[in-house]
């Protein structure tokens, strides 16, 4: 029974179909997303990746299809309820005067804490050590808006951390970085699913940082999403068809993007 | 560490509000001695007109002073958290225009139209239900507006603009209106804490307490807020409840005050500013009291100085509270430092 239970996907998309009134994303998308490991959501700009994210932790109502988490509709499920199986980072950036770092991350335990949000000594150490899961302990007494894009995205982390779900979405997290701090908050993020047991997917520009460090890959081409593991997504092609119509092309021995015009 | 300070500021300001209350209360266009104002106070045989003084007219001033400056800013709090905006607040986005806007179709509009009532308590509830339904209509509007332009500074003109329109209602009015409708309600919009008897109050009190006290039970939802809907949503805060509940308490809050005290502007955007100044915090578990009680303080303030001690003459109070207010609103601006 046990492993019936590990088997089962964290999060089922069915017959999704996501859009705006006068534009369809995705069309009848199926897709399981299996437990753990670390995926990316790869796709050009405007073909959905941010409101494929949203509509899985309900800031979105999708035309038609379901989400399932655990095996439950997001229909039916309220949003305390999804707030304790995912957390969410957002592309929003807050860099309020006088928020300090730790009342940031303690947000987080908002869906355990009373009606005034106040945290209890086990609150607290799990502040702590979210926040030392990310390597900004020092921070805590720190003002959010005193901080750079990097360390502030460190902070977004760690308020999901506090947050305690199986599962966590993140929205473009490396956007305004730099090359190595995209690197770090990709590696950290990868060291947070395999060693916290985590479900992270996250949306992302960076093929070359996914394709290197990711488990696994979604990658959305034309209303279509095609997920599977790294390795499967090289081999048949599907990162080809991210450059259609571009001037660029996959090598896929060097496993790097080229121009197609020398 | 910080919490210590904390409590140190709040006896401050505690204090503050205490020795302005009894200030309020000693000070005033007839002079009164101390001893005078304390036997009024404790002793029943004490001379009868200055009980009067005392009673019918000083303590229920200085009570409504304590409830509108704690009103006035727990509104423009939660305008400045929900709207994600430091220049939003009751007066400036146009919600007291709605409650004058609704008091003027009362005052002015029905004896236009013929009606006259001459019940007290009838003109009571009419005038504080003229300006709830005034002042819920403009929230009701910006709100519907906010969800669609998230830009914050069309929405604070689109506040002024609302404002505006409703202001140009009510100039239609007054030039229609006989001279006797027509001063009873400037007297009213040039706002007055005294204006306020003991059988309003009545009405006033648990009004306000119910403003305030879904204030309270605000603080954690919009402390999530402070990270924007998406991040509020995603920790299990029920959007819709919770625009609902500040819908209803600012509306509560601010149309009340408009209603029995007139517009009073300027105390709701700035307080909260003050608060964050003091307590250098941005969460509303010390906001939210900080600016209840230094609001209580201000209005006080602002009320003592409106009597110009020493003289018989009082100034609108509105006039005060800008001129207190204004510098602080600028100062914000001016540093131009994002609150949000």
């Amino acid at each position: 029974m046990d492993n019936n239970n590990k088997a089962r996907p964290v999060i089922e998309l069915q017959h999704l179909t996501l859009g705006y009134e006068d534009r369809i994303l995705f069309n009848d998308v199926n897709i399981d997303f299996e437990m753990g490991g670390f995926t990316a959501l790869l796709g050009r700009n405007g073909t959905g990746k941010s409101t494929l994210l949203r509509s899985i932790v309900k800031l979105i109502t999708p035309l038609s299809g379901d989400v399932l988490i655990g095996g439950e509709s997001i229909k039916t499920l309220t949003t305390k309820d999804i707030a304790e199986q995912i957390s969410f980072v957002s592309t929003e950036e807050i860099k309020i005067p006088n928020l300090k770092v730790f009342d940031v991350v303690g947000l987080g335990r908002a869906p355990y804490t009373n009606w005034i949000g106040r945290l209890g000594s086990e609150d607290k150490a799990m502040v702590y050590q979210s926040l030392d899961m990310v390597g900004m302990l020092d921070f805590a007494d720190k003002s959010v808006d005193k901080l750079s894009d990097g360390e502030r995205q460190r902070v977004m982390i760690s308020r999901a951390l506090a947050q305690d779900t199986p599962i966590i979405l993140l929205d473009e997290p490396t956007a305004f970085l730099d090359l190595p701090n995209k690197y770090e908050i990709c590696l950290l993020l990868r060291k947070l699913a395999h060693e916290k047991n985590k479900t992270i997917i996250f949306s992302s520009h960076d093929l070359n940082i996914s394709l290197e460090l990711c488990d696994n890959l979604a990658l959305i081409e034309g209303g279509n999403v095609h997920y599977g593991t790294t390795e499967m997504l090289i081999n048949n092609d599907c990162i080809q068809s991210l450059f259609k119509n571009t001037q660029l092309f996959f090598d896929k021995k060097n496993m790097t993007i080229k121009l197609k015009i020398k | 560490m910080k919490k210590k300070f904390h409590k140190v500021y709040f006896i401050i300001i505690i204090l503050a509000v205490i020795i302005l209350f009894g200030c309020d209360i000693i000070f005033g266009s007839v002079n009164l001695s101390l001893s005078e104002v304390w036997s009024a106070l404790f002793n029943s045989d004490s001379d009868e007109s200055i009980q009067t003084i005392i009673w019918r007219f000083r303590a229920p001033k200085a009570i409504v002073a304590v409830l509108a400056g704690a009103a006035l800013s727990a509104s423009g709090l939660q305008m400045q958290t929900l709207f994600r905006n430091p220049l939003a607040g009751p007066y400036v986005l146009g919600i007291s225009s709605g409650a004058s806007l609704g008091v003027s179709a009362l005052i002015l509009g029905l004896p236009l139209l013929g009606i006259s009532f001459d019940s007290d308590i009838v003109r009571n509830i009419g005038v504080v239900g003229a300006a709830w339904i005034g002042s819920a209509a403009i929230l009701a509007a910006i709100i519907a507006v906010s969800t669609r332009i998230k830009d914050i500074m069309a929405i604070l003109i689109l506040g002024m603009m609302f404002g505006s329109a409703s202001g140009a209602i009510v100039e239609i009015l007054q030039y229609l209106s006989p001279e006797g409708a027509l001063k009873s309600f400037v007297v009213w919009s040039m706002g007055s804490l005294g204006g306020v008897t003991t059988t309003q109050l009545t009405i006033l009190v648990p009004v306000l307490l119910v403003g305030l006290g879904i204030s309270i039970l605000l603080i954690k939802p919009l402390n999530t807020l402070l990270l924007g809907e998406s991040y509020a949503r995603s920790m299990g805060v029920n959007i819709n409840v919770v625009r609902r509940l500040i819908f209803v308490s600012t509306t509560l809050l601010a149309g009340t005050i408009t209603a029995f005290c007139g517009p009073v502007g300027f105390i709701g955007i700035a307080v909260p500013h003050m608060a964050r100044m003091f307590f250098m915090e941005a969460d509303h578990k010390t906001l939210m009291p900080a600016s209840m009680l230094l609001g209580a303080a201000v209005m006080l303030l602002c009320d003592l100085i409106a009597q110009l001690p020493g003289s018989e003459m009082t100034v609108p109070i509105n006039s005060i509270t800008a001129l207190i207010g204004i510098p602080i609103v600028i100062l914000v601006i001016v540093k131009n430092k994002k609150i949000f």
